[in-house]
């Protein structure tokens, strides 16, 4: 597709012209069937991104029915409008969103990363949201040593960042939270996963339907160039050397102009003018009328010759295929036409008439005199091919021979680990992001979820994003399952209740039936875990084709989870308070090594079966520290995760320099699979002595294993008995570790 | 006191520092919009944070020449108090109101992160609620925020006490570590000859709660009602 922009206005349809834009012989015959003659050059473009799987889900939708997406909360469903809405009480709804820009970030990372912040931050607007804060999930290969591998992966994990960071700080959006791993999968093909979450009153909410005939259809913002010609397509196919190629195919943003837009966009939401508003993301101009016109039940008419364009003698292909940003399409009530000039001009931004909405079903396309584009709206928005994949069989993963896993001294491993990219402090990262802009963050980023205090709405609200995708490299359902009970448990770890996830299926191409089988049963893994824990799934995205020349990426359904805080004393932290608190251990010491990183960062092996994971427990661990945080027992909560409890208590060190005595008890057990075991459903708190008693009994109502296993101390040391084993680390000395792995690899 | 928040386009801690204002009982403060001409009625003039004109050129060049910039020197001249945090410091900088400029940071990336700074002078209307000496702990978050000017102006500037807040460490000292982005004599904020304007980097509107970690920016808002009050009187 690189090379259209150089092709003649006007040329033959050949079979190579169609396979260019990747629609398939029997793709190509449905589009003659719809049509009922040959399609011309702009249509066969609309064709080629609207049924991309990137816009048309042709591969994943009849998978993605599977997620419950119903409840009590939900004011905008699933798949119904940009980004699903979720009501918080006293009148205030949500809305949030995750979107992946992985292709884009692969070739041009500063900008593919920027344009996945302002493509994201527009879908929450277009909901008639104000945008409050960011979230971000991203993958890369390892950065480590001198390989010329390791230098591109740094040159990419360098690039996104900074391109997350321009966005998001201009626009003026606390990036609060997110998470960063490093694997070899991903090699070529790294991961940009960008969140977003608005906040609305229930009538404010916006629809993006082009509904009354002969309305006027209005273009506003940014004008229309030849950038990210065709982007929705190029995301949908796999990644190979010429990609480099493709650049054309990213997008460039402009922050400032976003801003400016948002502004005008909520300024104009708020009069009686707009009877629908889509923003111009994948396939532009091409996706927001055939998809307005067909949530309305109506047609859509515009002239190419009437929109705002940045290039001279652009063709009206590339204008109806650009992905030029910050631009949004408005259906403004007839009448109305002024207020939308007004406040426009106010901003200084572009905007134009190019249309109006018609009676008639089609999305047509006028260039001046000359009907380029007639095409039913809903053939394209919502009759687009869809596939049933073949998946392939799955053998459960052998369990990890703990014969085959040397003991490594635990005095040495825990520093390893902890200076392992994917755990170390990600400081560097979030150092980069304003983090504190909106003054609502409560809990800074580095804790186990986010808290972001609503100021308009006076609500308290918690969001941490999770997925191992080791976990589901090994065992797509299970990992997947945990990825949603991790979620859920960094929110109860901050005090917060779960009210919604957003997910973002990051797979390989689906055309190969393992990678099939990880699609599918992530989603049922995903789905098994929204509703144990009854969460609705408000939508997400997904993107497949996540190739690069040495194979598919790990599976990687990330699950972004937002929770809700009743009251300001509950929010609660993963950093130790006090020298004297006691430590509790909520769950199991547990012996599962199984995919963990012990075994990955020491041993180099990606190995095992996942640890087990029984729901029922995992609800009731939650339900039991909510409890007790509502009664003001816990001074700090946190889960444990990569690392085991070794990491998790030295985590919990860290935030306030203070040491910590711990002891598991008499064991049988290795000790290094004590400390770094990754058993599921574990939660270290602390406690004041004077409550230990109150919080014992508490536990013992709640039916949740439980046990003392020490106290924080003043000392500078962890120090960590198992047996009769006694390992100790100065604090100061890990937190070093910690924080200047990533540097030192970033800066030399 | 009634006070002007300017919002350019791309400003975006307008709201922010209209809440943290709004906070203090007697404090009325409203959004002017860039285009509006006039700050008549006004006893105090906010240039908040953000990236007027997407920074496009250089930061705060373009914001110099909107329309209410006219008001906004006219005011400073009567003696009006005027605050530039962040994109405002670098705003009144680019104004001419306050000398020097500022930079791209040292190490070349954004900062957002806590940051400590020693109040040098507490005989200005911005911070006659502090002590002298005192060592406070504001968030920073700029790409563009290292302290420059030139000799003589470094030298004026030290001998009027002109400069109300330098970088530091938790016990004060003014160490080469302690200094975020490369700033001059670790420079973090500057007043006017006449006192009336001040511009800083770290933004004392995010610490006014302590529910969001901190309410050392109280005292630089409280310095200005109380300034105001004892004018009134």
């Amino acid at each position: 597709m690189a090379n259209l922009s150089a092709t003649p206005a006007n040329p033959a349809i050949t079979p190579e012209l169609i396979a260019k834009h990747g629609l398939s012989p029997e793709e190509y015959d449905k589009v003659l069937s719809i049509l009922g003659r040959e399609p011309s050059f702009e249509e066969l473009g609309v064709f080629s991104v609207m049924w991309s799987e990137h816009c048309s889900y042709k591969n994943s939708r009849p998978e993605l029915r599977k997620f419950p997406t119903t409840g009590p909360s939900v004011l905008v469903k699933a798949g119904e409008e940009n980004a699903g809405v979720i009501d918080i009480g006293d009148g205030w709804a949500v809305a949030f969103k995750i979107e992946s820009h992985n292709h884009p970030s692969a070739v041009e990372p500063f900008q593919g990363a920027a344009t996945g912040v302002g493509g994201i931050i527009r879908d929450i607007f277009t909901m008639g949201a104000r945008p409050v804060f960011l979230m971000d999930s991203l993958r890369f290969g390892s950065i480590d040593g001198d390989s010329e591998q390791a230098k591109t992966n740094r040159r990419l994990f360098a690039g996104v960042v900074a391109g997350i960071a321009h966005y998001g700080n201009c626009i003026g959006l606390p990036t609060i939270a997110g998470e960063v791993y490093f694997d070899d999968s991903y090699n070529g093909n790294p991961l940009v996963n960008a969140f977003c979450l608005g906040v609305l009153r229930h009538e404010q909410i916006a629809r993006g339907a082009a509904k009354g005939v002969g309305n006027p259809v209005f273009y506003v913002g940014a004008e229309t160039g030849r950038d990210g010609l065709a982007g929705a397509a190029f995301a949908s196919r796999e990644l190979t050397e010429e990609s480099k190629a493709d650049r054309p195919a990213v997008q460039v943003g402009d922050p400032f102009r976003e801003k400016l837009l948002l502004e005008a966009c909520l300024e104009l939401l708020a009069t009686d003018a707009v009877a629908g508003i889509q923003d111009m993301g994948a396939a532009g101009l091409t996706c927001s009328t055939c998809e307005t016109a067909s949530r309305g039940g109506t047609g859509v008419e515009i002239d190419i010759q009437l929109v705002p364009q940045r290039a001279k003698g652009q063709t009206p292909y590339e204008v109806l295929l650009s992905e030029s940003q910050e631009r949004m399409l408005v259906i403004v009530n007839k009448g109305k036409e002024e207020i939308v000039k007004r406040i426009f001009e106010k901003w200084d931004l572009p905007y134009a008439e190019i249309g109006t909405v018609t009676d008639d079903g089609m999305m047509r396309v006028r260039n001046g005199s000359d009907v380029v584009v007639e095409i039913p709206a809903r053939s394209l928005a919502d009759d687009g091919p869809l596939y049933y994949r073949e998946a392939a069989p799955f053998t459960p993963p052998a369990p990890l021979d703990l014969s085959t896993v040397p003991q490594v001294d635990p005095v040495e491993a825990l520093p390893r680990l902890l200076a392992h990219p994917s755990i170390a402090s990600k400081r560097w990262v979030w150092r980069q992001y304003d983090h504190m802009v909106r003054t609502g963050t409560a809990v800074l980023p580095g804790s186990d979820a986010a808290v972001f205090i609503v100021r308009e709405a006076n609500k308290i609200l918690a969001a941490a994003t999770d997925c191992n995708a080791i976990y589901c490299r090994l065992d797509p359902k299970q990992g997947a399952r945990i990825a949603v009970a991790e979620a859920a448990r960094n929110l109860a770890c901050s005090g917060a209740v779960p009210i919604g996830v957003t997910d973002n299926l990051n797979f390989g191409n689906p055309h190969k039936p393992e990678n099939f089988y990880q699609l599918r049963a992530a989603v049922e893994g995903i789905s098994e875990g929204c509703r144990a824990f009854d969460v609705p799934v408000t939508g997400g995205n997904v993107s497949l084709y996540n190739e690069s020349p040495v194979g598919s990426i790990d599976p990687t359904p990330t699950i972004s989870m937002v929770g809700r805080i009743d009251d300001a004393a509950h929010i609660t932290t993963q950093a130790f308070k006090e020298a004297g608190d006691l430590l509790f251990l909520l769950g199991e010491i547990g012996n599962e090594l199984g995919g963990s990183h012990y075994v990955l960062a020491i041993h180099g092996r990606k190995e095992g079966a996942p640890p087990a994971l029984d729901f029922d427990k995992e609800i009731a661990l939650h339900q039991t520290l909510l409890g007790l945080i509502r009664k003001g027992l816990v001074r700090s909560a946190h889960d444990c995760a990569e690392g085991g409890l070794a990491v998790a208590l030295a985590e919990s060190c860290f935030g306030t320099s203070l040491g910590a005595a711990v002891d598991f008890g008499a064991t049988t057990e290795r000790p290094d699979v004590i400390l770094f075991n990754e058993t599921q459903g574990r939660i270290v708190i602390s406690v004041k002595p004077s409550q230990s008693s109150a919080l014992e009994a508490e536990l013992a109502k709640g039916g949740v294993s439980f046990r003392q296993i020490g106290a924080v101390t003043g000392g500078s040391d962890l120090t960590i008995t198992t047996g009769k084993d006694v390992y100790s680390w100065p604090v100061a000395e890990l937190n070093g570790v910690f924080e200047q792995a990533i540097p030192s690899l970033m800066e030399g | 006191m009634r006070c002007a928040v300017i919002q350019f386009p791309g400003s975006n801690c307008d709201t922010d520092c209209q809440a943290a204002l709004n906070s203090f009982p007697g404090v009325e403060a409203h959004i002017v919009w860039h285009k509006e001409t006039s700050l008549k009625g006004y006893d105090a003039i906010v240039l908040p944070g953000g990236f007027s004109y997407g920074d496009y050129l250089r930061c705060g060049s373009i914001a110099r020449f909107s329309p209410i910039m006219a008001a906004v020197r006219h005011a400073a001249s009567t003696g009006v108090l005027v605050l530039g945090i962040c994109n405002g410091f670098q705003i009144l900088c680019e104004a001419g109101l306050l000398p020097g400029t500022l930079m791209r940071n040292r190490g070349l990336l954004f900062r957002c992160e806590h940051q400590y700074l020693r109040v040098e002078n507490t005989e200005t209307p911005f911070t006659s609620a502090f002590s002298k000496g005192a060592v406070l702990d504001l968030p920073i978050a700029h790409g563009e925020g290292s302290y420059f000017a030139d000799p003589e102006t470094l030298r004026e500037l030290n001998a009027n006490d002109q400069v109300l807040l330098r970088y530091s460490d938790a016990s004060g000292n003014l160490t080469a570590e302690a200094n975020p982005n490369g700033s001059l004599e670790n420079i973090a904020g500057i007043c006017s000859h006449g006192r009336n304007v001040f511009g800083l980097m770290p933004h004392p509107e995010r610490v006014c709660d302590a529910m969001l970690g901190g309410t050392d920016g109280r005292s630089l808002f409280q310095s200005m009602i109380d300034s105001f009050e004892k004018a009134e009187s």
